[in-house]
């Protein structure tokens, strides 16, 4: 465990896909001056074609990084840079895979996939064809015309996932996207993401608080501190050979050699967070 | 689309069945208590002179449609209900966006916008009639008045109500404001004027009869104020019999067109007929 290793000097070689430079985000608290500080000085890079996933016990501020990353929450102080440039306004070479339920409910899966090409202002007939390959790869032919009140809690994520795909985003971010699955259906749709990842490297940030997902998927493993003033504590570079199944490597020795060191930073922070959960 | 139904549920035919068995027994009583013979006459036609006689009433309404007499009257109705209808839904729709989407206009019309809905609106009638004269506009202008304000605090509720993780999707996807407007908060607010659709057709059908019955020369509110003037009890039910006919109809084409419109929103329990 440490940010200078191997992995730190690479990073720093290289302008990383996206960097968080000492944010701090602040909010206001329930009464007038009272303030709730989420994320406090976290700096965090994530190279090119790099999947890291950020682990941390619940309600840690996990998803208020993201959003600073995505462009939607402007930080209270420091900066987010993208390929090296400051952020500002909405991240337009990101995308992002929410938790809860993202899609317009009032469009069907093909419209929904399609919705970024059309604000784009692509022509509809050559969207739509792209629509229904995505539909395919995702592995939903023939459920184009289904709204999505009418798709399991799986196939939302699919439809979800090729939406943000299409656009060809250079970075993903990801937002505990399969938190709410069953645990067969979200194996099933890990090793997916790891197949469409592989086929052109993205840069990708997991957040989770899962650390068999977190490690079965990554390249490296960031670990947040309890919040209040979350801030990355620790980081593994995950060395488990690729191609993998997120099923079968979790037997292997050494995901559980590193899942113990990794479970040792992060259990004091857990219980950290549960007791002020408690309180 | 089928409900898992409990067995205390009748089935369609018995529920006709009951339907129709109860509006047969209150024609029944009705009938009873205004025929002389079957109850005293003296009681009989006073009975009468407040209720009408039933088969009096069935008259009225046959001459009615057979001599086509109806038909200019019940046209102007539905002319007026029909305006009114879509000139308070799109005037809703626009202002309720632009309040709901401009926080400093919202704030400045709050007082405004609160105090005309609690005004008892039918008040208006008489200077609309005033302003806009006897004929259809100013039924449509009283219609307008009831029909605004549902669609209006149902569009603000929409716009308010839209979900922040599918407006943070679609502004990650790239939708501009204008694309926001046009995918994300119109059909999010038309779902809620759709369901209020039963309600303002229903009102801008009360504004075009009052509007009539307040003053008028056509239209079903003036064939029941011209009867009610000379204590015309028959006339003013069959008029009332025809109103809720036609209000019952429209309620059917609304819901006709809610179903057709609406198909994206979940419903419970519902599983396909094999």
């Amino acid at each position: 465990m440490s940010a200078a290793g191997p992995v730190g000097d690479e990073l720093r070689a290289r302008t990383p896909a996206l960097a968080f430079d000492r944010v701090t985000c602040a909010f206001a608290g329930k009464t007038p001056g009272e303030r709730y500080t989420a994320v406090a000085d976290a700096s965090l890079a994530v190279a090119e074609g790099e999947f890291v996933s950020v682990v941390g016990p619940t309600g840690c501020g996990k998803s208020t990084l993201l959003n600073v990353a995505a462009g939607l929450l402007a930080p209270s102080a420091g900066r987010a840079l993208v390929e090296g440039n400051p952020l500002s306004g909405i991240n337009a070479r990101a995308g992002y895979m929410f938790q809860a339920d993202a899609l317009m409910p009032w469009r069907n899966a093909l419209d929904n996939v399609i919705a970024g090409l059309e604000f784009r202002g692509r022509p509809r007939d050559a969207a739509l064809a792209r629509g229904r390959e995505w539909l395919s790869r995702v592995g939903l032919a023939g459920f184009e015309h289904r709204y999505p009140h009418q798709l399991s809690g799986g196939m939302r994520k699919r439809v979800a996932l090729a939406q943000m795909l299409i656009l060809d985003p250079e970075i993903l971010l990801m937002d505990e996207p399969f938190s709410a699955l069953d645990i067969q259906t979200r194996q099933l749709m890990e090793n997916e993401l790891l197949d469409l990842w592989s086929a052109n490297r993205k840069s990708v940030l997991f957040i989770t608080h899962d650390l068999e997902e977190a490690i079965a998927l990554s390249d490296r493993v960031v670990v947040l501190s309890a919040g209040p003033g979350t801030h990355p504590i620790g980081e593994f570079a995950i060395d488990l050979p690729r191609p993998r199944d997120v099923a079968e490597i979790r037997l292997s020795p050494r995901f559980v050699e590193l899942h113990e060191a990794i479970w040792h930073v992060l259990k004091d922070e857990v219980l950290k967070g549960y007791a002020q959960g408690k309180r | 689309m089928r409900k898992a139904s409990g067995d205390s549920r009748v089935g369609g035919a018995q529920l006709a069945l009951w339907h129709a068995g109860i509006l047969a027994i209150a024609f029944a009583i009705w009938y009873g208590l205004t025929t002389p013979g079957i109850v005293d006459a003296d009681y009989a036609n006073r009975i009468a002179f407040f209720f009408g006689r039933p088969l009096q009433v069935i008259k009225v309404v046959i001459e009615w449609f057979t001599s086509g007499k109806i038909y200019p009257h019940l046209a102007v109705t539905l002319w007026e209900t029909l305006l009114a209808f879509a000139i308070g839904s799109v005037l809703g729709l626009g202002i309720g966006l632009w309040l709901a989407l401009s926080p400093t206009a919202s704030a400045v019309a709050e007082p405004y916008i609160t105090a005309l809905n609690a005004m008892p609106r039918v008040i208006l009638a008489p200077i609309f009639a005033v302003w806009f004269g006897l004929g259809v506009l100013s039924k449509v202008a009283l219609g307008v008045t009831l029909v605004f304000f549902i669609v209006f605090f149902n569009v603000y509720q929409g716009v308010k109500e839209v979900s922040p993780v599918v407006l943070a999707n679609a502004r990650m996807l790239g939708a501009s404001r204008r694309q926001l407007l046009r995918s994300i908060y119109l059909p999010s607010a038309t779902s809620w004027v759709f369901s209020s659709l039963h309600t303002s057709v229903g009102m801008a059908f009360v504004g075009a009869v009052v509007g009539e019955y307040l003053g008028s020369a056509k239209g079903v509110g003036y064939l029941i104020l011209q009867a009610e003037g000379v204590f015309d009890i028959n006339t003013v039910i069959a008029g009332i019999v025809v109103l809720t006919v036609f209000a019952l109809l429209l309620d059917f084409a609304v819901t006709k067109i809610e179903a057709r419109l609406l198909v994206w929103r979940p419903r419970a329990a519902q599983t396909e007929a094999l």
